[in-house]
């Protein structure tokens, strides 16, 4: 079966799947078109390192069969940093390795926080975050700890995460009055 | 205080790469032509072999290769202690899921599906699963030399002339841990590359180049030379990187097959292919005054070792010097053994052999203090160490110990406020608990680190290079080197180069000791280049500087600060290169009698606060607040502390709650993430960290190691607020629910 | 292994009877996982998710229809004013991202035990829509999931839909697990009360074999006529409803894994019930009341 899927705002075309149908996304992502930001810890859904978007659904790529991603838009962690505009100068943002791309706010809170050990869990854990973000603009800390609890980290014990992510919060959407994204 | 130097807390500069998924982790790994491996596992805990026929998994499209025991070249077994471990199991299988072949195919999904197709003819006999019993001599030997692996005694005081004093107050307890695993989410993987001329290079995440790279040579049967080892990026470690995985079987199958052979792997093989926190059984008798001053300490300690060694003789050698904890008493006796059976082989995890007795001794004191009627923070205090002091090892304690300071401190954190709306049947609970740990090899190890710094001048501004081998595993150790740099030579541009195992040792990322000896080998490293700069001020025609004069800002300045010559200028094209190994003071072995000796270079010191809800009905624990406190010696990076302190405090909460490997007849029941529950962001509370900088004087810059600490004493002090909410007397972790309805009535029986 | 994609229930139908030994995969939350861990490789798989408009639902004026493809986050998020109890239970379920993919079609179609919404189901009085080249039948709720585990979908079959009545009073769902986040059921607790027929439905998750209604404790409240009052619960009733409700049935376990899973019925059933009771009495309390979103730490 062939599989063409958008990925990052680039088509790939016509994958061919006949040696693993049945593969999930994850593994088409990692083995097939060689992104390597969607990282595999535990093929189960039980840990979130695999967590991209899927037609702008927050998924585990792990849990999806890759032909059932035929036809949609993947967005991956790699897919971050080129959405946020303006010019490094003025935004403060360090640069994306390797590229002339700007870090989103979510990845730049993640260093400035001290967020990131050994980083395994550090892309999903930034896509999640930012999915989170954009439903919920301000949410508070219990918030956070509720909505990301499927990303497990076994370096930080999750304080520096969840500072990062109020700290991307408060830089994304500017400082609140209490009543504001307060649902 | 220089900027990006010591005591500041610089971002990490793998930070961009990790939050942007480039960072290439062990697994991310790939070559032209690579083929894929993947390992037969035993479904049984205790085998005979009686046979091994790879004849159908050969014959599936695809395959390319099959190793067995009978194919490899050099030493069949390895061990970094004591060598007993098959590289693939030979005429029997000691614990579940030990490898007994590896098949490498054109791709993952072919190699695992042929791995199913080697045949083993398996006899199938019955295990030895219970480590209290395995010393007896009835029990079946899992090794022909018998169960015993190691047997650290301790006889201080009264002990060595037989007989303990007799006490006011004596309190008797057993206590029992589960099995840990370090769950590092990358699980293992690498990438084996032949080199062409008969050797291979290996890249791999692990915690140790260097061992790693003799232990393969060795099983390869190749000159050392002909193996080479390259860090690849590691996603965690905690001990788990310390033994061989799939090192030998990816570096044989490349060298066969002339083709670069790449394994991960998944979840399920992670949980076997690496030893994990040794379970134990702790017997405890304590006597004090009436006035609350410990006297005497007996233990008894039971480590489950599983099949094999690994670091089980020094985990045995841990539990024995630090079954006493941070409290100083005259008379000690205390026996650890660690033992073989067919469980899951047990060796590093991060607090080594400490957590277990951890977790009974501070048992003990809470009940000592409830026997006195006492404070258990008072009582702690009363009998805490400090410098000066004498551990059950007759070593004397010749820097800070601040573990009465350290208590107090926790002590005076405000408690969170009481919830009006709490229904009746939740009950809160406060726990505090301490500990301590050696740092770095004991017992007479030479435990050295290597770094080489270069100074020069490149494209008209300086460049400073730091090379090492030591592993980043996350803990943040190219970020250290890197401010001690800026410290020692004042430049700003710097670029630390993680070297391969043709670079001299760093040792291991382990016994919280990476930041303490390749620091103080990067620190020695420059403070050569800074005397060559000295000396070069000096034939410049300088009058003599003085060895004091420092270099910062990019200027030789004086000892008012001045600046005397521009750094730059000064050594035009000339570079500066200097290598220095770093040596901790020395180490003794213990007495084999009475464990008696100066077996350790520093101890770090830490306690713990926890404040616990329990759903008193249905026997469910929240923790709802939780502090550390640690003396640190010298904050290098303070963030990168504070991220220690609160991800080993979380691990430490793990093993109290939830983490646990269980066990059936030496058969492993939860192997995945949905069965071994590790702590969720919506699982902990923010973590307060009170951090103490004691220096040790005979530490660079003072510091301490800090890695193990915060997950030792954080599991006791979980178990003692769960016990302060409920009443329940808990002598084993995790903590299960239906422990904690004993004695209550049963609603379901009415 | 061959994946069918069918773009309407006639493909899939036609798939399905032509093929009774394809796997039906809609989310993938369960599939995947048993494909990686538990080394099940169907030859077929049938993937559900292109069949147009099985992922929306109707809010009708008794009932809410759902396609099977209707995912949790879905039914917590936009269906907790209708369906408060089943918006609970699917809030509960794994994290973000698997409640992003899981659907209740899958819920109900593996039958997992662990499977969060199965109680509410039960306690909802939900129908289930099967159907096959043959024709359509629906299937309580009660009758779908059979003693021993497993379900009555039929090989041919495929669930075309789910049909949950509106609450008519309180709604509860309690489930417990040792962790906070990502929790694996110990034990799930659904209960309904029916504000205008003064009926009471009661149902136990994660447990049995099978999720079951608590017939016998759900007997106990209507023969006591509490529910036409407005009064206290008698503690005596609430302590026996607990009982009844847990030996209703027996848990999967043996040995102190069992005995705990009883004794934590018994205390979510009389919990939930002293707490549906107070939302049942409160002032103004429609039964579309947002408490009915309230959990208990």
């Amino acid at each position: 079966m062939d599989i063409t899927v958008t990925v990052n705002g680039k088509t790939h075309d016509r994958l061919d799947d006949e040696d693993g149908p049945g593969e999930s996304l994850l593994f088409l992502l990692r083995e097939r078109l060689g992104l390597i930001g969607p990282k595999n810890a535990c093929e189960q859904g039980e840990c979130g390192s695999c967590a991209v978007w899927l037609d702008g659904v927050l998924v585990n790529s792990c849990l999806v069969l890759s032909a059932q991603a035929d036809g949609c838009s993947v967005r991956t962690v790699e897919g971050l940093a080129s959405d946020t505009a303006g010019p490094l100068e003025t935004s403060g943002a360090s640069r994306v390795p390797g590229t002339s791309g700007a870090l989103h706010p979510v990845q730049q809170a993640f260093l400035d926080t001290g967020a990131v050990q050994c980083g395994f869990c550090t892309p999903g854990m930034v896509v999640t975050a930012t999915d989170l973000l954009e439903r919920l603009p301000r949410p508070s800390d219990a918030e956070v700890r509720r909505e990301m609890a499927g990303n497990l980290c076994r370096c930080t014990g999750y304080q520096q995460i969840v500072e990062a992510v109020l700290l991307a919060a408060e830089r994304m959407a500017g400082p609140a009055s209490p009543e504001v994204g307060r649902p | 205080m220089t900027a990006q130097g010591i005591g500041t807390s610089p971002a990490r500069t793998d930070g961009p790469a990790k939050v942007s998924g480039t960072f290439v982790y062990s697994s991310d790994l790939s070559a032209e032509d690579m083929v894929w491996a993947a390992t037969l596992r035993s479904p049984h805990p205790s085998a005979l072999i009686r046979s091994i026929d790879t004849t159908a998994a050969l014959k599936f499209p695809g395959v390319l290769d099959v190793i067995t025991h009978a194919d490899i070249p050099g030493r069949k077994l390895f061990g970094q202690m004591k060598v007993d471990q098959p590289v693939l199991a030979e005429d029997r299988v000691r614990h579940h899921g030990e490898a007994v072949a590896v098949v490498a195919a054109v791709d993952l999904e072919t190699a695992r599906a042929a791995a199913g197709l080697v045949h083993v003819d398996y006899d199938v006999r019955p295990p030895v699963t219970d480590a209290a019993t395995a010393l007896d001599a009835a029990s079946d030997p899992v090794h022909p030399d018998g169960n015993l692996v190691a047997h650290t005694r301790i006889r201080r005081g009264a002990a060595q002339s037989g007989e303990l004093p007799a006490a006011d107050v004596v309190v008797r307890g057993s206590y029992s841990l589960g099995m840990q695993d370090q769950a590092f989410l990358g699980t293992e993987s690498g990438l084996a590359v032949p080199t062409g001329d008969g050797g291979v290079e290996l890249h791999i995440a692990t915690q140790w180049l260097h061992v790693d790279q003799e232990q393969v040579a060795l099983c390869l049967g190749l000159p050392p030379d002909k193996v080479v080892l390259k860090h690849a990026g590691v996603g965690g470690a905690f001990g788990a990187r310390e033994d061989l995985s799939l090192h030998v079987h990816a570096c044989l199958l490349a060298l066969r097959l002339n083709r670069p052979v790449k394994m991960v792997y998944t979840r399920t093989e992670s949980f076997f292919g690496h030893v994990h926190r040794h379970p134990a059984e702790l017997h405890y008798e304590h006597g004090a005054t009436s006035d609350g001053r410990l006297l005497y300490v007996r233990a008894d300690i039971v480590l489950d070792g599983g099949a094999y060694a690994s670091s089980s003789p020094a985990i045995a050698g841990n539990a024995a010097t630090h079954a006493v904890g941070p409290y100083a008493v005259p008379h000690v006796q205390v026996d650890a053994r660690a033992v073989y059976t067919n469980n899951p082989p047990c060796g590093a995890m991060r607090g080594f052999g400490t957590v277990q007795p951890c977790f009974a001794y501070e048992s003990q004191m809470d009940r000592l203090a409830a026997a006195l009627g006492m404070h258990p923070v008072e009582f702690r205090q009363r009998n805490a160490l400090r410098e000066g002091a004498s551990l059950p090892t007759g070593q004397v304690l010749d820097s800070p110990a601040p573990v009465a300071e350290l208590l107090e401190r926790l002590r005076g954190l405000p408690l969170p406020a009481a919830d009006p709306a709490q229904p009746a049947h939740v009950a809160r609970g406060v726990g505090y608990a301490a500990c301590l740990k050696n740092i770095g090899f004991s017992e007479g190890f030479d435990d050295y680190s290597t770094a080489r710094v270069r100074l020069e001048v490149v494209d008209g501004a300086l460049l400073a290079t730091v090379s090492s081998a030591a592993a980043e595993v996350g803990q943040g150790v190219v970020g250290i080197q890197r401010q001690i740099v800026a410290t020692e030579l004042g430049v700003h541009r710097i670029e630390v180069r993680q070297e391969d195992s043709r670079f001299g040792t760093a040792g291991p990322s382990s016994a919280s000791r990476q930041t303490y000896v390749t620091g103080g080998a990067v620190r020695e490293a420059c403070r050569r280049v800074r005397a060559d700069v000295l000396a070069l001020l000096h034939e410049s025609g300088a009058e003599l500087p003085s060895p004091s004069w420092q270099l910062h800002e990019g200027a030789v300045v004086d000892d008012a600060g001045r600046p005397v010559a521009r750094l730059a200028a000064l050594l035009g094209g000339r570079v500066i290169e200097r290598t220095a190994e770093f040596h901790h003071r020395k180490t003794f072995p213990l007495d084999p009698e009475t464990g008696q000796g100066n077996s350790s270079m520093q101890f770090g010191f830490a306690a713990h606060r926890a404040v616990v809800e329990v759903d008193r009905e249905l026997g469910l624990v929240k923790v709802i607040d939780l502090a550390i406190a640690q003396d640190v010696g010298r904050a290098i990076n303070p963030e990168a502390v504070a991220g220690q302190l609160r991800g080993g405090t979380v691990q430490g909460v793990g093993l109290a709650l939830l983490e646990e490997i269980e066990l059936d007849g030496g058969r492993v029941l939860n192997p995945s993430f949905a069965g071994y529950l590790l702590p969720t962001m919506a699982d902990v509370p923010p973590v307060r960290v009170e951090i103490l900088e004691r220096a040790d004087p005979h530490a660079p810059y003072g510091l301490r190691g800090i890695g193990e600490l915060p997950s030792i004493s954080a599991t006791p002090a979980v178990a003692a607020a769960v016990r302060a909410a409920t009443g329940i007397d808990l002598d084993r972790v995790p903590i299960r629910p239906d422990h904690l309805l004993a004695g209550l009535p049963d609603p379901a029986q009415q | 292994m061959q994946v069918l994609r069918p773009q309407s229930w006639h493909e899939a139908l036609a798939a399905r009877s032509e093929l009774p030994g394809a796997t039906p995969v809609a989310g993938g939350t369960d599939v995947m996982v048993a494909m990686k861990l538990r080394h099940f490789r169907p030859e077929v798989l049938l993937d559900l998710s292109r069949v147009s408009g099985s992922e929306r639902y109707r809010i009708g004026p008794d009932s809410v229809h759902c396609g099977p493809r209707v995912c949790h986050t879905t039914v917590a998020e936009r269906l907790h004013r209708q369906l408060p109890g089943l918006a609970l239970a699917a809030g509960s379920v794994g994290s973000r991202q698997v409640r992003n993919r899981g659907t209740i079609g899958g819920n109900l179609g593996t039958a997992s035990p662990a499977g969060d919404l199965h109680p509410m189901l039960l306690a909802a009085g939900a129908d289930v829509e099967l159907s096959s080249v043959r024709g359509s039948r629906w299937v309580p709720a009660d009758g779908f999931y059979r003693d021993g585990g497993g379900t009555v979908l039929g090989a041919d079959e495929l669930i075309t839909a789910v049909r949950v009545p509106l609450a008519a009073g309180p709604q509860r769902f309690q489930k417990i697990g040792r962790r906070q986040g990502l929790v694996k059921s110990l034990c799930s607790f659904a209960l309904t009360l029916d504000r205008g027929q003064r009926r009471i439905r009661a149902a136990v998750g994660a447990y049995g074999a099978a999720p079951v209604r608590l017939l016998a404790a759900e007997q106990l409240i209507e023969e006591s006529r509490v529910l036409y009052g407005a009064g206290t619960l008698p503690a005596a009733l609430v302590a026996e409803f607990g009982r009844l409700a847990a030996t209703a049935t027996t848990p999967v376990e043996e040995g102190a894994e069992a005995g705990y899973r009883r004794r934590a019925l018994a205390v979510l059933a009389a919990r939930n019930l002293t707490q549906a009771w107070a939302m049942f009495l409160a002032e103004g309390h429609d039964g579309h009341h947002r408490d009915g979103q309230r959990q208990d730490p």
